[in-house]
């Protein structure tokens, strides 16, 4: 890749600490985003993609959570070391971050201008009342919303879903972030409204540069505006390639499941195929790779170690053994000593 | 919005007049007879006959009622029996004092309640939130009389900082205007007398502040507990938002409806006078004159004093419902 990362997560790993002992949501998991891109994080629910997210927001809920190792590099500087005062010029600034719930991510007592402004003035306390609400306008026009200038005065609860999760990425991209992340975005909306959000998602990222981060559970979002996919499985990462590769040639087992429980139109099935068994409770896997129980090709070796990420090909990289016993071009990219 | 508040007007008449028919029929139950209380223990017989006619106290006993009920509607809270005023305009000094303490209780109490609520909410589990609950657990279960016979013990008879009793200096009493002593001080320009009335205030204010300040913290608490866990909070915070801002402007307003709710049931209770605090402080509040005239069977000073209370109680309550609309633009009467 020639462009320049924005961001980097290197050996990123968040526990949460309860009575019952400690659980690492997060377990070293490492990769970047360049400028401009668009990176998926895929992944069941429970497999880490959100604690991920707000990991590098700095917002993990805390206690009981902790980012435990690992950095995260915004244009070289760590801020997973940063204090909450240094965090909170990078929140919304720098980084920013859209949700899942539009219904319910927007404050319903106060109005939508009042959100929006707040969010310049936040980073821009010099700039005027009026400068502020020019620029709330201005981003509200490009994310497609109609009269924005009455729309200012109005409260979330009379706009629809749609019109809120614009809102929310109008919110989002009103101080320039140079990072977008935005954690399920499309989930609560229905299906016309979710393909409208992911072209101006699309066209945004086009026009602005933006990198954006998404996180996401649907297949066919991925398919439809990512370059690269990463896929996460039980708080680690178990493949990596862009979005064409995945989809013609996917090289993880889990990856594979994955593919094949998107229903198609062309083929009629009676029945849409799933992924035996559960996703493991976290923390309940402690030797071996943690998809051995639910995986067809599961062999002895992957009980008792987990495997490393294998290079596939190009940026293609998964973590599973059978990539390792495929004749030529093997390469150990990381030790399999952690888990 | 006016519509609603006349509608809540008319729906007050019927539940002022039932309630005036219960006060009514309750006091004369009471054994007793004022003809009795105001002659005395040697009156004879015939005086007192002769006074209970003259009083309308032989007419039968819905006739009065409705003799009291005309003179309400007309404008007439009826006579003192035992002063012979007119209760018009006898109530208002008390009425005012009872304001003026109630209304200085509270702001201590939502002050203090609402900011040891949201602390508590913010740093749950804390150990300041283990003591401010812990404090808030006695308080709701504290006996007011003992609590203002313990200030009284300390600040004034041992510390000697705050006067026992009373509102105002006697030997140096304020002239009264409006009766409402901290604003008349100031019309006369008496600082003085206005740091006086203050000194007066501040006993009897923590003594009834005491419950509404408990129930105020632990509602307020439960109530950011629940809001601080949203989804706009997150948004909030990801904005790059001061966590103060996020807690005091966009949690606060959202956990407000409920602590108004009690803020609102709360002072409704302590205009209808707080008897005790206002007996062991010698406060000249309206708790006392009603439960003065019970004890001379002055029927028309209870009616027409329970009426008040009432009334005022229901109006604090209509006053929060509109409120609710101030708060939040989603709650719309119709």
């Amino acid at each position: 890749m020639s462009r320049k990362a924005v961001l980097e997560v290197r050996e990123l790993e968040t526990t949460f600490f309860s009575d019952s002992g400690k659980v690492a949501a997060v377990d070293r998991i490492s990769f970047s985003i360049h400028e401009g891109e668009i990176l998926a994080i895929v992944g069941e629910s429970g497999c880490g993609k959100s604690v991920t997210s707000l990991s590098i927001m700095g917002l993990v809920p805390s206690p009981p959570g902790k980012i435990t190792n690992g950095s995260i590099l915004l244009n070289g500087k760590d801020i997973s070391k940063f204090s909450d005062k240094q965090m909170r010029k990078i929140r919304g600034n720098e980084i920013a971050m859209i949700f899942q719930e539009p219904m319910t991510s927007l404050n319903p007592l106060f109005t939508i201008g009042n959100q929006l402004i707040e969010a310049v003035r936040i980073h821009h306390p010099k700039w005027s009342k009026k400068e502020s609400t020019a620029r709330a306008i201005e981003i509200m026009k490009l994310v497609g919303l109609p009269r924005a200038e009455q729309l200012i005065n109005d409260y979330p609860h009379q706009l629809s879903g749609g019109m809120r999760q614009r809102v929310m990425i109008a919110m989002a991209l009103v101080c320039n972030p140079k990072v977008l992340i935005a954690d399920e975005p499309t989930t609560a909306l229905d299906v016309t409204i979710q393909a409208q959000i992911l072209k101006l998602m699309r066209d945004l990222n086009e026009r602005l540069n933006t990198a954006v981060l998404l996180i996401t559970h649907d297949l066919g979002v991925v398919a439809e505006t990512c370059e690269r996919v990463i896929v996460m499985y039980a708080g680690q990462i178990v493949e990596e390639a862009p979005v064409n590769e995945i989809f013609k040639n996917p090289q993880h087992p889990y990856t594979k499941g994955l593919i094949q429980s998107v229903p198609d139109m062309r083929y009629k099935k009676d029945t849409l195929y799933s992924i035996p068994g559960n996703v493991p409770k976290p923390g309940s896997i402690l030797e071996g790779c943690r998809f051995a129980a639910r995986c067809e090709y599961a062999f002895e070796r992957c009980l008792t170690s987990n495997p490393p990420l294998y290079d596939a090909s190009g940026a293609h990289r998964a973590r599973c053994f059978l990539l390792d016993m495929e004749e030529g071009g093997i390469s150990h990219v990381e030790s399999a000593a952690e888990s | 919005m006016l519509h609603y508040i006349g509608k809540r007007l008319l729906h007050l008449i019927p539940v002022l007049l039932g309630m005036t028919f219960l006060v009514f029929l309750i006091i004369r139950a009471i054994p007793g007879d004022p003809a009795q209380v105001i002659l005395g223990q040697q009156a004879t017989a015939d005086a007192i006959a002769a006074l209970r006619l003259k009083l309308g106290l032989d007419n039968p006993w819905y006739v009065q009622y409705f003799d009291y009920l005309k003179g309400i509607f007309t404008g007439n809270l009826g006579d003192s029996l035992r002063t012979r005023q007119p209760i018009a305009s006898e109530i208002w000094p008390y009425l005012a004092a009872t304001f003026e303490l109630a209304l200085f209780a509270m702001i201590i109490a939502v002050i203090i309640g609402v900011n040891a609520g949201i602390i508590s909410a913010w740093f749950q589990n804390s150990w300041f939130d283990y003591m401010a609950m812990i404090i808030a657990l006695i308080g709701v279960s504290m006996p007011i009389f003992w609590l203002g016979l313990m200030e009284q013990w300390a600040f004034s008879i041992q510390l000697g900082w705050l006067p026992t009793s009373g509102r105002e200096e006697v030997r140096d009493p304020v002239t009264a205007i409006t009766h409402f002593y901290l604003i008349d001080t100031l019309l006369h320009g008496r600082f003085d007398q206005f740091v006086d009335v203050i000194k007066h205030l501040i006993l009897p204010g923590i003594a009834l502040a005491t419950i509404p300040t408990a129930i105020i913290a632990r509602m307020t608490r439960a109530s950011m507990l629940e809001v601080m866990r949203s989804d706009f909070v997150r948004t909030a915070r990801a904005k790059g938002q001061k966590m103060f801002v996020v807690v005091y402007k966009h949690a606060l307003k959202n956990a407000l409806i409920p602590v108004l709710t009690v803020v609102g049931l709360q002072t409704g209770m302590l205009l209808g006078g707080a008897i005790l605090t206002e007996t062991i402080f010698s406060w000249p509040g309206i708790g006392r004159y009603i439960y003065e005239a019970i004890g001379f069977r002055d029927y028309p000073v209870i009616q027409s004093g329970i009426l008040i209370v009432a009334f005022l109680f229901v109006m604090i309550n209509l006053i929060v419902d509109i409120l609710y609309t101030v708060i939040d633009s989603r709650i719309k009467y119709n």
